[in-house]
């Protein structure tokens, strides 16, 4: 098992890399950047030399005028150390800036994937034992309309709902009173009244896909001679459904966490845009917008580095609940 | 006719029919294509006609009476001492009379219009009329999500097939592509992708832009379908029998293994549409997408972002209602399709 963790952990190593020139690259294409615009701004504004002596502080710092491979080993080199660069729009080293977003980020992934799953299984597990009646006929419509709402609409529809039913602002995950206060027992309330809206909304859409995988797990392990053998043994039907076909139908419930995480990911970084979170997404967005390229190329490796640590775990987790995975590869 | 001496085509288009809710799905998407394609008719006024005096009207409602026939009511306006913005109320002293099939040179051949004001979902913060909005932007959002697919349905089917076929190092560099795209979540690698479209691009060349973009990751799940089948269908007697017979590798991949695959790749890429109908409206809606003046539900939806307009003006919302219809739609003849070429299906 160990060593099993620890090839797997070694194969993450070269996609990681792979995923720092991608995103390097990508970071680079628009035509020119916000050092450009900067040095623009200062010229115009001062002309003078101390500002001007900054600007060169920050091309000597990025060497930006070395060739592009260069540049990128310098900040990667950076990166590995936990040096991530300066932003330039905020000016304030970047590693300032991410680590509460990404803590808030972890936070929202980790409440929406429990919601998912503590919603969908048994969804699931009910309509698949009222087959083609009408709960499961129902669930079936909500689990469609659940699956094809987005995200970012859904937050939108609740924000108008909720000011104009209860005069509710919607927005952020603190009230203005407990905002920049220390953490106390009222802060974590007010932090998780203010939660469990965004977990619902990211989580919608994984919980109805997810209410479907497991019906139709449950469906075909139902039909397999095993549960006849358990019934005709006169067993209640609910140990049959529960002792012995959910085990069954759940295993591959847990492949499905690794794949549901892009998912997860995608849709708390617009959710979280709409509702003003102070997660990563919004400061993508932001970065993006401004051309602040380290606060932008460290916040989407931050998003892959989180998508392979999950990937890596749920693969970990598979290899512990299925002996056959270890050997395999 | 007994099921045995029906072509596989046939098969599959008979099981479809049994399934209700896929034959009203694609119902609702023909009549959807069909009325986005036609907006330039179907629509009141021209997407881009701006009227600074008619800024945020709510929407009017159409009224019959049989002195008038369909009519809508006429605009009141009065200036908001707080706000000082003009806030329209209907005046149903004044009634304009709905005309069709009328064409004027302004406008062109219109299916229905009004001589006054005549916006029965709103306008927006330029004046502009809600309704025909949607309909010419539904041109744009509808169209994103085909041409994408149809740009990875090329590169997936064919990449896929050749991973699948030929295997070896060729297998395996292309699988570390797929995994490689898979490692980044999609909303915000398209959102750095949209950033870097440059600013200087035309409409069309931005469209285009965003369609590849949004294609990149969609392909790589199309190409892991595709290469399973092959792998599957190759081993198989008819494929031996080809390649004893002297059949190149191309005849091979196209007429044998391919045809064993297209009513999966139908699944896979319908149910991909919705996806990428949804991105590019994501991806608009953050102003990282299509940009004004083409208009897309996405970029209509851009302006209910603020929650204070939204507050003062719900009708913004109002193209949230096609995209939700298209994506559902989609979904369940996604789901129709899939029983209908499902060989073991009943």
């Amino acid at each position: 098992m160990i060593a099993y963790v620890i090839r797997r952990i070694l194969m993450a190593v070269p996609t990681l890399v792979a995923i720092s020139i991608i995103g390097f690259v990508i970071i680079q294409l628009p035509e020119g950047d916000f050092l450009d615009r900067k040095i623009q701004e200062l010229q115009e504004k001062y002309g003078d030399s101390s500002s001007m002596a900054r600007v060169e502080g920050l091309r000597e710092r990025y060497g930006l005028d070395r060739p592009l491979w260069q540049q990128y080993l310098t900040w990667v080199s950076g990166f590995v150390q936990g040096d991530f660069g300066e932003s330039f729009d905020f000016e304030r080293e970047v590693d300032e800036l991410i680590w509460d977003r990404l803590g808030y980020t972890i936070l929202l992934s980790l409440g929406s994937m429990l919601f998912t799953y503590v919603t969908a299984i048994p969804l699931g597990i009910y309509s698949a034992m009222h087959q083609y009646r009408w709960p499961d006929h129902l669930l079936t419509l909500i689990g469609f309309v659940g699956a094809s709402i987005p995200g970012f609409l859904l937050a939108l529809a609740l924000m108008v709902a909720m000011f104009e039913g209860f005069g509710v602002p919607l927005f952020g995950l603190f009230s203005t009173a407990y905002e920049g206060a220390p953490w106390s027992y009222g802060k974590v309330i007010d932090f998780l009244n203010h939660l469990w809206i965004p977990v619902i909304v990211v989580g919608l859409n994984g919980a109805a896909g997810l209410m479907r995988i497991m019906r139709g797990n449950l469906l075909d392990v139902l039909g397999q001679p095993f549960v006849q053998t358990a019934r005709a043994k006169g067993l209640k039907e609910s140990v049959v459904v529960v002792r012995h076909a959910v085990r069954i139908a759940i295993n591959p419930l847990i492949t499905i966490f690794g794949m549901s995480l892009p998912g997860i990911l995608s849709g708390s970084t617009i959710v979280s845009i709409v509702l003003g979170l102070p997660t990563i997404g919004p400061l993508l967005l932001r970065s993006l917008l401004n051309e602040d390229i380290f606060l932008a190329g460290t916040l989407l490796m931050m998003f892959s580095v989180l998508l392979v640590i999950g990937n890596l775990i749920a693969d970990i987790a598979l290899a512990w609940a299925d002996p056959r995975i270890r050997y395999e590869a | 006719m007994d099921e045995g001496y029906l072509s596989y085509r046939r098969l599959i288009w008979r099981r479809f029919c049994r399934h209700k809710g896929g034959i009203v799905a694609g119902g609702v998407l023909v009549s959807l294509y069909l009325v986005a394609l036609g907006a330039g008719i179907f629509a009141p006024y021209p997407h881009d006609r701006t009227d600074v005096r008619m800024r945020h009207v709510p929407p009017q409602s159409l009224r019959f009476s049989l002195t008038d026939g369909l009519h809508v009511y006429g605009l009141k306006s009065v200036r908001n001492p707080v706000t000082s913005e003009l806030e329209f109320t209907p005046d149903s002293d004044l009634r304009f009379p709905v005309r069709f099939f009328s064409a004027d040179a302004e406008n062109g051949f219109r299916l229905m219009t009004s001589e006054g004001p005549m916006f029965l979902l709103g306008t927006d913060r330029m004046g502009r009329d809600l309704l025909s909005r949607i309909l010419y932007g539904g041109l744009v959002s509808l169209t994103v999500g085909l041409i994408g697919v149809m740009l990875s349905l090329v590169l997936g089917t064919v990449l896929g097939a050749v991973s699948g076929y030929f295997g070896g190092w060729v297998d395996h560099a292309i699988q570390r592509i797929i995994e490689l795209l898979a490692a980044f979540p999609p909303i915000p690698l398209w959102m750095a992708l949209g950033a870097a479209v440059p600013p200087g691009w035309s409409s069309i060349q931005t469209y285009f832009g965003i369609t590849i973009i949004l294609s990149i990751i969609s392909w790589g799940g199309l190409a892991r379908e595709v290469r399973g089948k092959v792998l599957v269908l190759r081993e198989q007697d008819y494929t031996h029998a080809a390649r004893a017979a002297g059949a190149g590798h191309w005849h091979i991949i196209t007429r044998h293994l391919l045809p064993g695959c297209y009513s999966h790749i139908i699944v896979v890429a319908t149910l991909a549409i919705p996806g990428m109908i949804l991105g590019e409206t994501a991806l608009s809606f953050l102003g990282l997408g299509i940009r004004p003046p083409m208009t897309s539900w996405g970029v209509l939806l851009e302006e209910a972002q603020r929650v204070e307009v939204l507050l003062d003006n719900p009708w913004l919302l109002y193209p949230a209602i096609p995209v939700l219809f298209v994506v559902i739609a989609f979904n369940f003849l996604g789901d129709a399709l899939r029983d209908a070429a499902d060989p073991y299906g009943g």
